[in-house]
């Protein structure tokens, strides 16, 4: 059935349209008054200003491997991370530990572990699986470069930026 | 050889003079300035910061530090100026090339030729401040400003799709119908100053005081407070049908980006396009000057003389004129990002059922009024 939509009544100011009109430079006017008085903030302005103090606990920016309180490199190269990764951005080379090195009952570490992080979708999935607590989503966000060399992560980028994590595992722990 | 002993060498020189003044160092950077003024104060309106990085490149030049004055972002223009000039200038395929090429031209010149009427000042080192001081400097402006609509429409039928071609279309009638309410509100203003050479319309308004300001004279008259009413309305109008004349928001229906891309211009890249850009802010600025010149007392304001005094006061009525000029611009930018676009129908319905009606009456009330206090 058709039904009609009725028209709202117009008074006559609203319909000369002009007071309307002041109304709204009115509202502009007092918008550019308050930037210029610098009253509304809203932009940051990026290279100047940065986030980094209102980040929030969860962030997610750039994979990062971690050392134990031993110095002891926690990854122990089960390529669990490397398989899981949706774009495919980890690659590990696995190599043996010594026999005469302390940590020898770990067996296994990465002689290479690099992240393309022109792949990398900063997803945590590495994260979430590594059995190890070795690879940690951390704060860094502007990760940029001139070449594709740069954007790939090798092992010492990774450890650089991820630094200690003195964690719960203690598994590894030769005085245990 | 009587031919050439009677060319008017000093006219030829002053009037170039005058010209190359009046274009290449007041109204090409002020058009770039204007541009840079849109984006600037449209941000802030929007309470964004707009363009506020470009400094001058100092370094380039051997110098310490980049120069960034105040606002910064004042090198903004010319960086868009050298990239519109190093831009790739494509003309595709399916156009008809020699009008494609011919439109930004016609956009671009009527818009300059219009500002050679316009008295930008008094008078400095015994010169009168315009470049042609025509007796019939209204009728002129209006002529030849109606000749831009030439490049609009040629570009959207030249430019062989649909977007341009109704952008040109749209034009076309919008043109016509806003022409004539322009036209019809001036004429009050001619009926009071008794001339149509804008020199005199300004003179009579430094005399009797500015037409919507009448005081500005010391005195106030019966009759020039009566005339206030029809003058004001007339400046409205007049001023309606200036923002349609020059395709600016609520009239921006021909390249209304909403709906038709970017309307007749959507074909054009590079500089071609730049001139479309460039002509439509000339036009804003000749506009502009026009409500100047037959509302608010030209190069005028009180207390101080005119360049006969003096050539440092010639230069304040310049820098008066084009104050006053900018002033007026800042207010084309405010309402361009305050006011929704009109429906074109309601552009049509405004224009020939209001507008028009308006200024007609307008004409009669003023008639009156000078007839009754004669």
């Amino acid at each position: 059935m058709a039904y009609t939509v009725p028209r709202p009544k117009l008074t006559f100011a609203e319909k000369l349209y002009l007071p309307n009109i002041v109304a709204g430079l009115a509202i502009t006017f007092k918008h550019l008054k308050r930037m210029l008085k610098g009253e509304t903030k809203v932009v940051m302005q990026y290279p100047e200003e940065k986030w980094d103090k209102s980040m929030p606990e969860h962030y997610r920016g750039a994979p990062t491997l971690v050392t134990d309180q031993h110095g002891r490199e926690r990854c122990v190269a089960c390529q669990l991370c490397e398989f899981i990764c949706p774009p495919r951005a980890i690659k590990i080379t696995p190599g043996h530990i010594p026999a005469e090195n302390a940590f020898a009952k770990v067996e296994k570490y990465p002689a290479a572990f690099d992240i393309d992080m022109i792949r990398c979708i900063y997803c945590g999935m590495c994260e979430e699986v590594c059995p190890e607590q070795a690879i940690f989503l951390r704060k860094d966000y502007a990760i940029t470069g001139t070449s594709r060399e740069q954007m790939l992560h090798n092992k010492e980028k990774l450890y650089e930026l991820g630094g200690v994590f003195d964690g719960l595992i203690h598994k590894w722990n030769p005085e245990k | 050889m009587d031919f050439f002993g009677s060319i008017p060498w000093l006219l030829i020189f002053t009037s170039l003079a005058k010209t190359i003044f009046l274009v290449f160092l007041v109204v090409l950077p002020m058009v770039s300035y204007t541009v840079y003024a849109e984006r600037r104060v449209s941000a802030l309106i929007q309470d964004r910061l707009g363009p506020n990085r470009t400094g001058f490149p100092l370094t380039l030049l051997g110098f310490k530090k980049d120069f960034s004055p105040f606002l910064g972002g004042l090198g903004q223009p010319i960086a868009d100026a050298v990239k519109f000039l190093l831009k790739e200038d494509l003309t595709p395929g399916h156009v008809n090339k020699p009008y494609f090429w011919l439109a930004p031209a016609l956009a671009m010149m009527p818009a300059i030729v219009t500002l050679s009427a316009v008295p930008f000042g008094s008078e400095l080192f015994g010169y009168k401040m315009v470049v042609a001081d025509i007796n019939v400097g209204l009728l002129f402006m209006f002529a030849i400003s109606s000749v831009s609509v030439y490049g609009i429409v040629l570009a959207g039928w030249s430019s062989n799709s649909k977007y341009p071609f109704l952008g040109g279309i749209r034009s076309t009638s919008q043109m016509i119908s806003y022409e004539l309410c322009m036209g019809l509100s001036a004429v009050p203003v001619l009926l009071v100053t008794g001339s149509t050479g804008l020199s005199k319309i300004v003179n009579y308004q430094v005399e009797h005081g500015w037409l919507l300001a009448p005081f500005t004279d010391g005195g106030l008259q019966l009759r020039e407070v009566l005339l206030i009413i029809p003058i004001f309305i007339a400046f409205i109008t007049f001023t309606i049908s200036m923002f349609a004349e020059t395709n600016r928001l609520p009239f921006d229906l021909p390249e209304s980006e909403t709906e038709l891309v970017a309307g007749y211009h959507t074909e054009y890249s590079s500089m071609k396009f730049a001139l479309f850009f460039l002509g439509e802010y000339t036009a804003m600025i000749a506009g502009s000057a026009l409500v100047v010149v037959l509302f608010l007392g030209g190069w005028h304001v009180p207390f101080i003389p005119d360049g006969s005094h003096g050539a440092i006061f010639g230069l304040i009525n310049i820098a008066t004129f084009f104050g006053k000029v900018a002033l007026l611009l800042i207010c084309f930018i405010w309402v361009r990002w305050t006011l929704p676009r009109f429906r074109y129908d309601q552009l049509m319905k405004l224009g020939w059922l209001y507008l028009f009606e308006i200024a007609l009456v307008n004409i009669f009330i003023t008639a009156g009024i000078l007839a009754y206090t004669k």
